[in-house]
């Protein structure tokens, strides 16, 4: 049972067979038992979790459920809710209580579901490990000595490990589908636009969407038509965006004539020999679903983790203003004058990678490097976007490696910025062209998930759910949990 | 490539303790010489990206749309007084 997917529990609850109650108890026990050791959430009521459930149950007893009725579904600490704190995982948001709810929540709430609580997190989504939370890194299920991933990696590590059935992440460089690929989970990031990012703690405003974090690609489906929809106050979702219908998407079981392109800059020297063995697999596997698997190129690739450590910094910079210790936030101790508050508040509140980006953001916009760095990024950006417009002239679909590598172990990668940067190196392209992509599992290297990833069209999430759906049912991937905590391995 | 940390510290209002300037001017240095290979690219004649699918920034009816929630706004701040934010003194 704690393994089943969401849609699996809608089933239950519809026939009578369990109650909302019954199923949030179940998940509740569970982090109560592992959270200790995986740190996944940073912050849960039972109290207020238990009375969600009861509402849902008694809702249902008078009326029609609604989409997501009874389902548990946890959120990353980044997203506003006026319930319980909500801290960016940040100690200049220690004990902050947004006075309103995200969009994203409140059509969450909207749709029926019970919300489990916040989950861990890089601070300020600044990282690909989790380990820059300022309350304590987070575990992958898979490997205890290993991080989950990151930004999202708290939700990533509470899904593998079944302490709730599905979460929210958000996703810039890759935040929601590199650490669903190292924990074995199936992560969505809508196209830019798709999903309101009010209330949504900003980090790049460019590039932040979110989305689903789940054990199947219907369930991430289910979350997406909950959470998606024009909303008129975020001027960046987009109001005409092409309708498509997420459910149909997935009942998908062969791939007939799709076209799925394999762009050569994805499997490349230097990455684990088992994770491009598990994804040629996977292609192998599409050619026999009745795929056809075209060589592309996309030649302006090698310059997008470049790009992206101007244009999401400098975003950074610029967003993270707003934290001066005035109207919300950690201020410091008898502050002097207003400088002295400004930058002790900020000293004391911002840790080490959130400040090594606000200070690279502000050195490339500063006077005489913005042309040099932010303007050229945007520029070199736009060629990175033309290769997936051309691309796409030629295929439907492009499949590539979710990261170049498996799990890493908790400490491996602090000590050198870069390092760390280059683990991005295949999601950060999607973001900077606004594209949906999707990860899920296709195997394993050294006994670690490995993630295969779905890059579509922009608004074209329904054929990259398609091709994941007919995957996902001609394998065995997503049905693997890891024994440790109580799964099948 | 030479950075002036502090000059960038100060730019973005953050105070740094030396052990951490003397840390963060390589790791920028890193940082912006990985960068640098931006510089290579032939980019004549590219629009800069503005948005990534070209949508233009869209207007709303004006009216009204917010009630005054002043006081709950204002309950994360860390000093009020009468509906204003206190702050150290700003003019001599």
């Amino acid at each position: 049972m704690p393994y089943s997917s969401l849609s699996d529990i809608q089933n239950r609850l519809n026939s009578g067979e369990t109650t909302a109650v019954k199923v949030a108890q179940l998940y509740l026990d569970r982090i109560a038992a592992f959270n200790d050791t995986l740190n996944a959430f940073v912050h849960i009521d039972p109290a207020h979790v238990l009375a969600q459930a009861e509402a849902s149950d008694r809702y249902r007893a008078e009326h029609d459920a609604r989409p997501l009725e009874g389902l548990p579904i946890a959120v990353k600490d980044i997203f506003c809710t006026q319930d319980g704190p909500t801290q960016c995982c940040s100690n200049i948001l220690k004990d902050f209580h947004a006075p309103y709810d995200a969009e994203v929540i409140t059509k969450l709430k909207e749709a029926g579901a019970v919300l489990v609580g916040k989950t861990n997190m890089d601070e300020f989504a600044m990282g690909s490990s989790t380990e820059t939370s300022a309350f304590g890194v987070c575990r992958n299920p898979w490997d205890t000595d290993c991080i989950p991933g990151g930004s999202s990696g708290g939700s990533a590590s509470a899904v593998a490990a079944a302490l709730t059935p599905a979460a929210l992440g958000t996703d810039t460089g890759g935040s929601i589908r590199q650490p669903a690929a190292l924990t074995g989970i199936t992560g969505l990031k809508p196209t830019y636009g798709r999903v309101s990012r009010r209330g949504i703690i900003a980090f790049a405003s460019s590039l932040d969407q979110a989305g689903p974090m789940t054990r199947t690609v219907k369930d991430s489906a289910m979350i997406t038509a909950a959470i998606s929809g024009h909303d008129p106050r975020d001027a960046t979702s987009v109001a005409d965006a092409p309708a498509i219908d997420w459910l149909a998407a997935c009942e998908s079981r062969d791939m007939k004539g799709l076209k799925i392109g394999k762009p050569k800059e994805y499997f490349v020297d230097g990455m684990d020999a088992e994770v491009r063995a598990s994804v040629e697999a996977a292609l192998k596997k599409c050619e026999e679903l009745g795929a056809e698997i075209i060589d592309i190129s996309l030649p302006n690739t090698e310059h997008a983790v470049a790009a992206y450590y101007v244009i999401a910094p400098s975003e950074a910079s610029a967003n993270l203003s707003r934290y001066d210790g005035v109207r919300f936030g950690h201020r410091c101790e008898n502050p002097e004058d207003l400088l002295d508050m400004y930058t002790r508040s900020r000293d004391e509140g911002f840790g080490s990678e959130v400040k090594r980006r606000i200070l690279t953001g502000a050195f490339a916009l500063s006077s005489g490097y913005y042309d040099a760095y932010y303007l050229k990024a945007q520029q070199v950006r736009t060629l990175i976007q033309q290769d997936f417009i051309q691309a796409f002239e030629q295929v439907d679909v492009i499949a590539t490696p979710t990261s170049p590598i498996p799990a890493f172990r908790l400490g491996e990668k602090t000590d050198d910025p870069l390092t760390m940067y280059l683990s991005d190196i295949f999601t950060i392209a999607v973001n900077l062209a606004g594209l949906p992509g999707l990860s899920q599992p296709c195997g394993f290297a050294n006994n670690l998930p490995v993630g295969l990833q779905w890059i579509g069209a922009a608004w074209r999430e329904d054929t990259v759910l398609s091709a994941a759906a007919a995957y996902e049912g001609a394998t065995h991937w997503t049905t693997r949990s890891p024994a440790a905590f109580g799964g099948e391995s | 490539m030479e950075i002036d940390v502090r000059k960038v510290a100060m730019l973005s209002r953050i105070r740094l303790t030396d052990e951490e300037a003397a840390e963060l001017g390589p790791q920028l240095s890193s940082i912006l010489g990985y960068v640098e290979q931006l510089s290579k690219v032939d980019t004549d004649g590219v629009a800069p990206t503005a948005h990534p699918h070209d949508a233009a920034m869209p207007l709303r009816a004006n009216i009204v749309t917010n009630s005054n929630r002043r006081d709950e706004l204002q309950a994360p701040a860390p000093k009020t007084e009468s509906g204003l934010y206190v702050v150290p003194k700003v003019i001599e």
